[in-house]
């Protein structure tokens, strides 16, 4: 794998962080190059989110480093991540609950304000025209994501699937470099996981997005990613191509278990 | 029901959403430019102070409302204001300049206030600001050099250099405008990307600070605007009463203005002046009532705060939504009518989100 | 030895402070919201401690338990009504609930005729009595408050750790949830918790009313457990009584030691200080939203 360095966007060396007596992430190394879609895997609490939660600056490594564009981040505060240029969505959804959908892709587009406080205050010139830009840019993601139907409604009021596609729309509001999608199908059914695999797929050719993923559904896994990385107990286990990680026996022993296991799963007789 | 048919962009950015908001808001504008000859001289007065705890409300809306910050000793800022137009006019210094140092003092002291609101929240903060409210209140007691301490101050009319405004046509008209611009102000935020940090911040910190919202300097600065309009009332209210002393600032005077953005309708402008309207019209209503109530009842000195907290009681549990949210479904019923049914506005029940989640 | 003197005095004042701050937690653990009404709820079992001993003549001995019962009574009877409704609305609406059950209570008590707006003395058997013990004055009211308070904690304590409500209350203030899917009536759990904290206010209000004689506005006394309670740490018990306990030494030193005005506001210098060097209060825990 000869990464030329200008084609890496974001690189995490040796990262790991420890919450009390906890390694919640081990000394976890990657580089995620423009232009791909690069997917984390592996079982519950194996510090996948753990390790987005470094990148968005929630938490801070207690060692290693994560340089983004050449920049380091792990110095940057939380909100200043967002401005550099990468958006995420939350496993949990972290929507902005008693406002519309409309206003949360509009707060998305925050790092792309252009007025001042006092502008905003009497609504000025330069404020009405940056309000009326940033309405038709949200309206572009609107139209991307098939939103129409609820632009003004309340979050409280949409039902799951829905949440989970307007917390990708605020991302995407945000025009940023990388994404950070942690676990975008989870809660969908099939007909929305499959429309998720279109809109990753766009949002990659169309856009020029780099993403960074975090996902439990292989099927998704297999059609969408350019690599993947599979995580255990906070430790890298492999780093490859989908198929090559995939039937990478240390990975299918997280997954399933150890080989021997597999036999009390067999019928009797086969 | 209305159907606003939008063929551009600007009409989700304007103010007025369509022609029945310009007519009606038009009519009410038109009813209080003409107030002063249409009203007898108390109910003038009465509105007056309307309109100074609209302009205050419309602070504490800003900061407990939309920005999700509680603060229990908000007559801090009230009284910082005060006292500066009281010392200031004193001088003779003219009001414009007054009421914007006022507003200015309050604000600094909003910002000092509205420190531990960077490192701690909800209840901590709440009483960290009781705290700050209590503390303010004994220095406008113990500073007797400037504010006379507990003996009280006289305040004198405002005015520029030679003229004075101390009739009370003359003094409605500045509040009267004070107020039209500080509802401008917050609309005004409210629509741009400022006011949605402030919501943003209330409904999910971890999420604003992903999208790029400086949490620290967002804070201080609703806390500032929401000082800096109590202060801006302050000084107004100076006025009004034309004598100031520290009890008239102290935490039942907090708890009122709570009382009145949380009966008027939390979280939406409306609120604020409907829940100015109440606070200055619910004791008339129980000087009114008392003729009609038993002696033993109606001239007990605990009826206004009894009655203050059933109806605060009786609003939390049966009208969340405040005075505002009630009109809001009466007016819904008549639109729709025969369609409405009776769970349209039911807020979904959460199993309380625990503040304190690992 | 004045020093002392006003440590004692201070260490009684706090214990006050420490048990309203001990309900006030007691019911932020188990259903996460804070209650202003407790400063009221003192006051009326201190006004209810008077009423049954001067108009329908209780001795002491009868009419304490009785307040105590029937404040406890009030207290579930109150979360039955007003408290349960609301759950699950913002936690702002759900205080300002409570500082409405507080303007009522302080309301309809001022509206007694007579008794309302008076200021009472409560007849104590042990009012106005002094032990010498050597150079210092001991004031049997203040050994009293500091005795009842000792004897309250280590009730709570076994109750909390031994006994099957005190654990299932636990239980319920960690996650509702699944302390309901436990089979645990978390429900009428809360009305026990509130009935308890309405209880301990109650007898906080009857071991400071021969101190500070009763009157209806004995209830922004309490306001300053509010202060204690975050010193201490929100959530955490002993917490309360140790923050109580601090504020009240605090205030009373600086009464003596400092100039006038400081005594009052002694309880908030000392949370704000608190607020800024260890923001989560002395024993409470940091607690942090996994996303």
């Amino acid at each position: 794998m000869n990464a030329v360095t200008s084609d890496v966007l974001l690189s995490a060396r040796e990262i790991s962080v420890r919450f009390g007596g906890v390694l919640a992430v081990n000394k976890v190394s990657f580089d995620v190059r423009r232009g791909e879609v690069f997917t984390l895997i592996g079982p519950n609490g194996a510090g996948k989110t753990t390790v987005f939660n470094l990148i968005s600056r929630i938490y801070t490594p207690t060692s290693g480093e994560i340089t983004y564009e050449g920049i380091s981040l792990t110095q940057r505060p939380a909100h200043e991540v967002a401005s550099l240029g990468i958006a995420r969505t939350f496993q949990n959804i972290e929507l902005f609950e008693h406002a519309s959908v409309l206003q949360n892709l509009l707060i998305g587009r925050h790092t792309h304000r252009r007025t001042g406080f006092w502008q905003d205050m009497f609504f000025t010139g330069a404020a009405r025209k940056a309000a009326v830009d940033d309405r038709e840019r949200v309206e572009r993601v609107i139209e991307f994501l098939d939103l129409q139907h609820h632009r003004d409604t309340m979050i409280a009021g949409l039902p799951y699937g829905v949440r989970k596609v307007v917390e990708l729309a605020r991302a995407l509001c945000a025009e940023p470099k990388l994404l950070l999608l942690d676990e975008p199908s989870s809660g969908l059914n099939v007909e929305e996981t499959e429309d998720m695999v279109f809109w990753i797929d766009d949002i990659r050719r169309e856009f020029g997005i780099t993403v960074l993923m975090v996902e439990h559904d292989m099927s998704l896994v297999s059609k969408v990613s350019d690599r993947v990385l599979a995580m255990n107990q906070g430790e890298v286990l492999a780093l490859g191509e989908p198929a090559e990680v995939q039937a990478h026996p240390g990975v299918v022993e997280a997954y399933l278990g150890s080989t021997q296991d597999l036999s009390s799963l067999r019928r009797p007789g086969s | 029901m209305r159907f606003i048919f939008k063929t551009s962009y600007e009409q989700d950015v304007k103010l007025a959403k369509h022609g029945g908001h310009v007519l009606w808001y038009g009519l009410l504008m038109v009813g209080l430019l003409l107030s002063p000859w249409l009203l007898p001289e108390y109910w003038l007065a009465q509105l007056t102070f309307v309109l100074i705890y609209s302009v205050v409300g419309l602070g504490l809306m800003l900061l407990a409302g939309y920005t999700g910050l509680f603060s229990i000793g908000h007559a801090a800022f009230l009284g910082v204001g005060a006292y500066s137009e009281a010392v200031l006019t004193n001088l003779g210094v003219p009001f414009p300049i007054s009421l914007a140092v006022a507003a200015g003092a309050s604000a600094l002291v909003g910002v000092v206030v509205g420190l531990p609101a960077l490192r701690v929240k909800g209840m901590y903060l709440g009483i960290s600001t009781m705290a700050f409210g209590f503390i303010v209140a004994e220095v406008f007691a113990r500073w007797e050099s400037l504010t006379g301490g507990n003996a009280g101050m006289h305040v004198k009319a405002p005015g520029i250099g030679g003229w004075k405004l101390e009739s009370g046509t003359e003094f409605y008209f500045l509040c009267l405008a004070v107020t039209v611009v500080s509802t401008l102000v917050i609309l005004n935020l409210l629509r741009s990307p400022t006011g949605r940090a402030f919501v943003a911040i209330r409904d999910s910190e971890i999420s604003a600070q992903s999208m790029g919202i400086h949490l620290a300097r967002y804070k201080t600065m609703s806390f500032a605007i929401s000082a800096a309009l109590a202060g801006l009332g302050g000084a107004l209210y100076a006025h009004m009463i034309k004598f100031l002393s520290p009890d008239q600032f102290d935490i039942v005077q907090s708890i009122d203005l709570l009382l009145m953005v949380v009966i008027g309708g939390l979280g939406s402008v409306h609120g604020a002046f409907l829940g100015a309207i109440f606070l200055i019209t619910m004791p008339q209503f129980i000087t009114l009532a008392k003729d009609f109530l038993p002696d033993v009842i109606g001239q007990a000195p605990g009826l206004k705060a009894a009655i203050y907290g059933a109806v605060l009681i009786a609003f939390v549990l049966f009208e969340p939504l405040g005075l505002y949210g009630r009109w809001l479904k009466m007016r819904t019923f008549f639109e729709i009518f025969p369609f409405y049914r009776k769970g349209m506005f039911k807020r979904q029940k959460s199993f309380q989100k625990s503040d304190r989640l690992r | 030895m004045q020093f002392l003197q006003l440590v004692i005095s201070g260490i009684a004042q706090g214990c006050i402070y420490g048990l309203i701050a001990l309900g006030f937690v007691l019911i932020y653990k188990a259903t996460e919201t804070v209650s202003f009404a407790q400063g009221e709820l003192m006051m009326l079992g201190a006004f209810l401690g008077l009423a049954l001993m001067t108009m329908a003549g209780f001795p002491f001995w009868l009419a304490v338990p009785c307040s105590v019962a029937a404040m406890a009574l009030m207290g579930m009877a109150t979360e039955r009504l007003v408290i349960r409704p609301i759950l699950g609305q913002p936690a702002f609406s759900i205080v300002m609930l409570t500082f409405g059950i507080g303007y009522l209570a302080r309301g309809l008590i001022t509206m007694i005729p007579g008794i309302g707006t008076e200021t009472h003395t409560l007849p104590v058997p042990y009012k106005d009595q002094v032990i010498q013990a050597g150079a210092l004055v001991l004031n049997i009211e203040q050994m009293v408050v500091i005795g009842v308070t000792v004897l309250l904690c280590l009730a709570l304590f076994g109750l909390f750790r031994f006994s099957k409500i005190g654990i299932a209350m636990q239980a319920s203030s960690q996650n509702q949830l699944a302390a309901y899917y436990m089979g645990i009536p978390v429900q009428r759990l809360n009305g026990l918790v509130w009935g308890l904290a309405a209880a301990v206010a109650a007898v906080a209000g009857l071991l400071l009313a021969p101190i500070t004689f009763v009157h209806a506005n004995m209830g922004f006394i309490g306001l300053k457990a509010f202060p204690a309670a975050v010193v201490g740490g929100f959530g955490s018990l002993p917490g309360a009584i140790v923050g109580g306990l601090i504020v009240g030494i605090v205030e009373a030193l600086s009464g003596f030691y400092l100039p006038e005005g400081f005594k009052d506001v002694a309880a908030y210098v000392v949370v704000l200080v608190m607020l800024m060097v260890k923001p989560n209060g002395l024993f409470g825990e940091t607690m942090r939203k996994k996303v």
